[in-house]
């Protein structure tokens, strides 16, 4: 990857910033204008997908934290996600707390329960810890499932439309904004995180975690901290789709979810903030596509009309065995690459 | 008198949950056979071979159904196409990701699990399917218990077919290449064995075995999704086992097989679903090399 060249930081707060050129705020403002005008432009399906996108943002952000950043796989995601938003929409229609109290809570909840699952990480490493998780997944979900005392088991509980300082969110053009300004805000919060001694202790323990500890980094605590900090985020994105969806069932926490996630933050890019946020729209944007083509072609083709949920297995999986085999740091790396072909041209490097 | 017959009810129940687990026990085994072979000789734990066993199960179920062929040439055909889609997969697939961190490496098998499952919807669509009973069905008395046939027969099958995989990596030439391969590749490229033959070699036999177990499984519950939920179980039997030890693969899997059989019938409540995964949180948790796995210490 060319670095650009000409580029000169004269003081330590230029050395800092996040945004460096003006190429970088130039797209930056691009994106906030693309984000804020988004909601007036798009039809009520392509809304909801966008919705979708902002709590997979939020949700896959705080995975990376976690796969990319820390180099620990996690296959109990879907389940901290289902952990968030039990908790929150139990507290919310038993205890009938108020909507943010409730998701703080379920944040908190979310980050304990997933620092517990982290355990074996103190121990386990690479495939050892992907069974861990792996189990983790198969027990929450059996709580949500079972326990009907406090899950309501099988049957979906039904939370009503928040309201939040005396405003109800009902429809989908108001939860965007909220949605978008809570993933707008983690990726920011992110994009710091790995400014700091922390974040690049995580990087310290991915890249060669005895030689982190012989800097002196703990690194059983690094890795607690690092789930921690993963489920509560996710866990904050569960709470969100309970409100945002009003219904919790345990289906939508299953392992195939856990698998959603891991495939958004590999198809995004591993240990890149910005990878997240492509993938997680990459990954919600591709099966809402395939719908809506087999939809238009299926009077013409009635036979791919039926298959969709087939043909989304295969088109899922290629996608992630694909960019695995061809692109394996991400679409965050084809932005880099398609970056440098415009600055360098006419040459080739 | 009213006391000896609640105990000989008692005992009848005992005895007939013990052999449905040993009987499903044997067929994890089977299931986790394929799994140790790749594991052992590649380093790679493979995530979609629940779907090989589905892949096994459909062919079969194909080949007697939609081709009418004998049960004998449908298994062969049906072995013959596993054993190709193993090679492709340790080609296409794995090959290019030798020396990738883990996690790719198990996203890779993940992605390949979610294709090869849309393949068979899209195929033979998603209502199950019974299978044609070319392996008896009938119940036999066994210590005074009725007992169905195709359980028996399903752990004599997987015995022999465990017995000889025994046989091959202890006796045979490309058996023992296979474990010289898993203890040091270098090692082993250096006295001349070809590590990419041993490779396609493991995954070729990973396919064959899933046919197999495929094929019980299917043969208990028909071919349907059900196959694939049967090979996720694997993952507790292969780690209680040790991830790269045969003998151990047989003994947890019969250790598995009775836990689920008695939780279900003694405790209930579906508790039996998540039983084998209680006790996978603890083997990692005190013993992560297994019962019998080799024991790697490396300390942080």
């Amino acid at each position: 990857m060319a670095t650009a060249t000409g580029v000169y930081h004269t003081s330590y707060e230029a050395d800092l910033a996040l945004r460096k050129t003006r190429a970088e705020w130039i797209r930056l403002g691009l994106i906030v204008l693309l984000v804020v005008s988004a909601p007036f432009l798009l039809n009520p399906f392509w809304l909801t997908v966008a919705n979708q996108i902002g709590i997979a943002i939020i949700g896959a952000v705080g995975l990376n934290i976690l796969v990319g950043h820390t180099g620990l796989i996690s296959l109990g995601h879907g389940a901290f996600l289902g952990v968030g938003a039990y908790t929150s929409a139990i507290l919310v229609t038993r205890l009938e707390a108020p909507t943010l109290v409730a998701i703080g809570v379920a944040v908190a909840v979310t980050t304990v329960i997933g620092t517990f699952f982290g355990l074996p990480s103190l121990r386990l490493k690479g495939l050892y810890l992907a069974m861990a998780t792996l189990a983790a997944q198969f027990i929450l979900l059996f709580a949500f499932r079972n326990w009907d005392f406090i899950t309501g088991g099988t049957d979906a509980i039904v939370v009503a439309s928040p309201e939040i300082f005396g405003f109800t969110l009902r429809t989908d053009f108001h939860w965007y904004w909220v949605i978008f300004g809570v993933a707008a805000l983690v990726v920011f919060a992110a994009r710091n995180l790995f400014r700091t001694g922390l974040g690049r202790a995580f990087h310290a323990v991915r890249d060669q975690d005895i030689a982190a500890a012989v800097m002196g980094i703990h690194v059983g605590r690094q890795k607690l901290l690092a789930f921690a900090i993963s489920s509560g985020l996710v866990g904050l994105a569960g709470a969100m789709t309970a409100h945002y969806r009003t219904i919790v069932t345990w289906e939508r926490f299953t392992l195939d979810v856990s698998v959603l996630y891991l495939a958004m933050i590999i198809v995004g890019g591993l240990g890149s903030v910005a990878g997240a946020v492509y993938g997680a729209t990459f990954m919600t944007v591709l099966p809402a596509a395939i719908q809506q083509l087999a939809r238009n072609v299926r009077d013409t083709i009635p036979m791919l009309g039926r298959e969709i949920p087939a043909i989304q297995l295969i088109v899922f999986g290629l996608v992630i065995v694909l960019f695995l085999l061809f692109e394996p740091r991400g679409l965050d790396r084809t932005w880099q690459r398609v970056k440098d072909y415009f600055r360098l041209w006419p040459f080739r490097y | 008198m009213e006391q000896a017959e609640v105990g000989s009810a008692y005992v009848e129940t005992f005895i007939q949950l013990t052999i449905t687990g040993l009987a499903n026990g044997a067929i994890l085994s089977l299931a986790a056979l394929g799994f140790v072979i790749v594991f052992k000789a590649t380093g790679v734990i493979n995530f979609a071979q629940g779907y090989f066993l589905l892949v096994g199960a459909y062919l079969v179920w194909a080949g007697m159904v939609q081709f009418n062929l004998p049960w004998f040439f449908a298994v062969i055909v049906a072995l013959v196409v596993a054993v190709l889609m193993g090679l492709a997969t340790e080609r296409f697939v794995l090959r290019p990701l030798v020396g990738e961190n883990v996690i790719s490496v198990i996203m890779v098998t993940i992605g390949l699990a979610f294709v090869l499952q849309g393949l068979v919807q899209f195929i033979w669509g998603t209502e199950p399917r019974p299978m044609p009973a070319f392996i008896p069905r009938g119940t036999v008395e066994l210590l005074g218990v009725p007992v169905t046939l195709n359980r028996i027969w399903a752990v004599v099958i997987a015995g022999a077919v465990l017995a000889a995989l025994t046989l091959f990596f202890q006796r045979s030439r490309h058996g023992i290449a296979m474990r010289a391969v898993a203890d040091d590749q270098q090692a082993a490229m250096v006295v001349g064995i070809s590590v990419r033959k041993v490779f396609a070699l493991a995954w070729a036999l990973a396919a064959a075995s899933a046919v197999l177990a495929g094929i019980i499984v299917a043969n208990l519950f028909g071919a349907s999704g059900e196959v694939a939920v049967f090979g996720l179980l694997v993952f507790p039997v292969v780690i209680l086992g040790g991830l790269d030890s045969v003998p151990g693969v047989m003994i947890a899997g019969a250790i598995i097989g009775l836990l689920v059989s008695y939780t279900a019938g003694y405790v209930g409540g579906g508790l039996q679903q998540v039983i084998p995964y209680i006790v996978l949180v603890l083997i990692l948790l005190l013993r992560p090399y297994g019962l019998f796995g080799e024991v790697r210490i490396e300390r942080v």
